[in-house]
């Protein structure tokens, strides 16, 4: 069997798979963050306790409704987002003419009171969510066991990255929101409502952490903290990607997976740390992310 | 106007009965055994320990009736923060609590431990793992009554060593505790004349995806997963090793697993598991009858093992109690534990029992399989039982403890 650097061929292949997986969810969470920062200038704090909602909400579907994942894939991110439109109205839109730092605070108290709200009903210790029966079982690829599920996991994401970049770069919608950002005033002269597209917007960004929610449902336990540990890197992705550029989200969030995925071979006890290595390297070499424009 | 006077009067006769009151109350004190139930109420062990370790507490008062003393409970959240818990204990101490109860997490265990001595009080601990509890850091004022992380690989390596797994490769959680399990588990497999194949130390809590691990672990050609880890991070890598098939080449072992865990993985991924448990509540008659007396205070569920504890360990603390007298019980914790050790211990959870020199708690250890979905009759039968190992056995053998209190 082949050596890579002392490890063997197919165990690094078997990694770098799984890193592209993790990658898939952290492209689909720094997506959102990075629609809303950059259309919104918020520092969506909430997204990992939104994320959570996503993956509760399929889950009291089927629970106390009998909604299947396949229905909770659409109904979940829909009711998730609505409860993201309410927030901006009540609070967020509050905020939109002062500094980032106002709306970073309030984000991280209402993720706060999600989730403690959300602990306080359901407990602590998590949720079972079974694999759609569609999917579960998995492919023998000769070098490692590859779940269909997780496959079906990178498949989506890619789908929704690439229509999310689509809509905003290449559609007239998207053209809207971006000349919105640039001069807001202007835009609403022209007869566009642009509080309301903001709105829209952010309630587009919190069904995308909703999706990712429903996904990761079946392969990790549903608890009230299942977001808070994965914000934290996704941040550093959005940082990393360049704040509120679409592309660069997507590409880092892929990026790093992998880049966590072949730590986790060669020296587990870092695999959290490498991101924010990373991070720290690229905020000195280029401040304005890898994607960014100063 | 009347009714102005007659708010009057009533504030009147209200200050009299204050003051009257309050003579009572003093001597009301002294008869009173105040328990300070300190555990983890908002955190990742809020489920299994916290507020059914309350309404456990309070069965043991309701059960253990009325004997010529009054006994109130309290009740604490200590955020699983060592200086959070040793500030409560030391006010609850300084302001009359007799006892303190649970104390999940090892470090605020620990810390909590040194107060009770210092001030000569009670430490009744049934939520922390770590065996240095009744070892190193063993106190006169201190019964570990539950379980620790000694008896959890004894109970659990051994018995898997026995059905052919021999060769282990561990994930492990990167702290005190995930290392010291890993280490006890290590010891017996070797012991037993098995191995270790390697081990991966993952960063805590920072780490959700556990599939690059078990990959790892798959590689090693190990017969025997061993998970030195706890709650959310034992479920999320279960899962994952259903999803990638590892359960077809390797045996699971959960080394620290309860109802609640198991719950929440759900019985379709769960199935198969062996796990070990002091307490579960569908073991016997009065196991059961005690489940049938709590079920409907404790949000409908049967109480787990670490609440169960508690019930136990208070209700003997009670007992000791009545035979010594409130005044002298009150007046020293060490008097109180050493009439603890003295009398034979015998509850509904735990059945016979004795309190070791050291402060630990022996009682038999219960090896589980988890059950299938088809075997499960109702929403809480997950185990079968698969062995069982007396007290004397399953524990650390007094000598090996290192425990200053037993050195001659």
């Amino acid at each position: 069997m082949d050596d890579i650097f002392g490890i063997p061929a197919p165990l690094l292949f078997g990694q770098l798979l799984l890193g592209l997986i993790n990658g898939a969810f952290y492209a689909m969470l720094s997506l959102g963050l990075a629609v809303i920062f950059g259309l919104l200038n918020i520092v969506n704090m909430a997204h990992g306790a939104q994320f959570m909602m996503g993956a509760f909400a399929a889950w009291m579907l089927l629970a106390w409704f009998g909604i299947g994942y396949w229905w909770a894939l659409i109904i979940a991110p829909i009711i998730v987002g609505i409860t993201g439109i309410i927030l901006e109205k009540l609070f967020i839109s509050k905020l939109y003419k002062l500094d980032h730092l106002y709306g970073l605070l309030l984000t991280f108290g209402l993720a706060l009171i999600i989730e403690g709200v959300f602990r306080n009903e359901f407990g602590s210790s998590g949720l079972p969510y079974r694999i759609p029966a569609e999917l579960s079982g998995a492919w023998d690829l000769g070098f490692m066991f590859m779940p269909i599920y997780r496959g079906w996991v990178v498949i989506a994401a890619l789908v929704l990255c690439l229509a999310t970049w689509l809509i905003i770069e290449k559609t007239r919608l998207g053209a809207y929101l971006r000349a919105a950002t640039e001069r807001a005033e202007l835009v609403q002269a022209f007869g566009v409502n642009v509080p309301r597209m903001v709105t829209l917007t952010y309630g587009f960004g919190v069904a995308l952490a909703a999706v990712g929610g429903v996904l990761a449902a079946p392969i990790y336990s549903v608890n009230p903290q299942m977001g808070s540990n994965l914000i934290i890197v996704v941040f550093a992705v959005v940082v990393i990607g360049g704040m509120g550029s679409i592309l660069g989200a997507i590409l880092t969030g892929f990026a790093l997976g992998v880049v966590e995925g072949l730590t986790k071979v060669f020296w587990p006890e870092a695999s959290a740390t490498v991101i924010f290595v990373i991070m720290a390297i690229v905020l000195v070499a280029r401040p304005a992310g890898l994607f960014g424009r100063a | 106007m009347a009714i102005q006077r007659r708010t009057l009067l009533a504030a009147g006769t209200a200050a009299v009965a204050a003051r009257s009151g309050f003579r009572s109350a003093r001597a009301q004190a002294a008869n009173t055994i105040r328990i300070g139930v300190l555990s983890d109420m908002s955190g990742p062990y809020r489920d299994t320990t916290g507020p059914g370790s309350v309404v456990l507490t309070q069965q043991a008062v309701q059960d253990f009736g009325s004997r010529g003393f009054n006994v109130e409970v309290l009740q604490a959240d200590h955020q699983n923060k060592p200086d959070v818990g040793a500030n409560i204990a030391r006010q609850w101490f300084d302001q009359g609590v007799d006892v303190v109860v649970d104390l999940p997490t090892s470090s605020v265990a620990l810390a909590v431990n040194n107060i009770a001595r210092e001030k000569n009080k009670v430490h009744l601990n049934s939520g922390a793992a770590t065996s240095d509890l009744t070892g190193t850091q063993c106190s006169p004022n201190t019964v570990h009554w539950t379980y620790d992380t000694y008896m959890l690989a004894k109970s659990t390596g051994a018995a898997i060593v026995k059905t052919g797994g021999d060769s282990w490769y561990f994930i492990t959680a990167d702290y005190a505790f995930g290392h010291a399990l890993e280490r006890d588990t290590g010891n017996f497999v070797r012991a037993q004349g098995g191995r270790v194949l390697g081990a991966a130390r993952y960063p805590f809590p920072a780490t959700t995806d556990f599939s690059a691990f078990l990959l790892q672990a798959q590689a090693s050609r190990a017969k025997v997963l061993g998970m030195a880890n706890a709650s959310t991070d034992t479920v999320n890598t279960i899962k994952a090793a259903r999803e990638f098939g590892l359960h077809r080449t390797m045996k699971l072992a959960a080394l620290l697993m309860g109802v609640v865990d198991v719950k929440s993985l759900g019985l379709e991924s769960g199935q198969g598991l062996l796990l070990t448990e002091s307490f579960y509540w569908d073991l016997n008659p009065r196991t059961r009858a005690l489940t049938e007396r709590v079920r409907a205070k404790n949000e409908n569920r049967p109480p787990a093992m670490v609440p169960a504890g508690c019930y136990g360990a208070v209700l003997h603390y009670l007992k000791a109690v009545a035979e010594m007298g409130v005044a002298q019980a009150k007046a020293s914790g060490v008097d109180a534990v050493a009439r603890m050790k003295a009398l034979p211990c015998d509850d509904d959870a735990f059945g016979p029992g004795t309190i070791r020199a050291d402060g630990r708690k022996l009682h038999p250890a219960f090896l589980f399989e988890v059950k299938a979905p088809a075997e499960s009759r109702n929403p809480w039968d997950l185990y079968k039982l698969a062995a069982t190992t007396p007290g004397e056995e399953v524990f650390r053998p007094l000598a090996d403890g290192n425990c200053p209190l037993v050195r001659s």
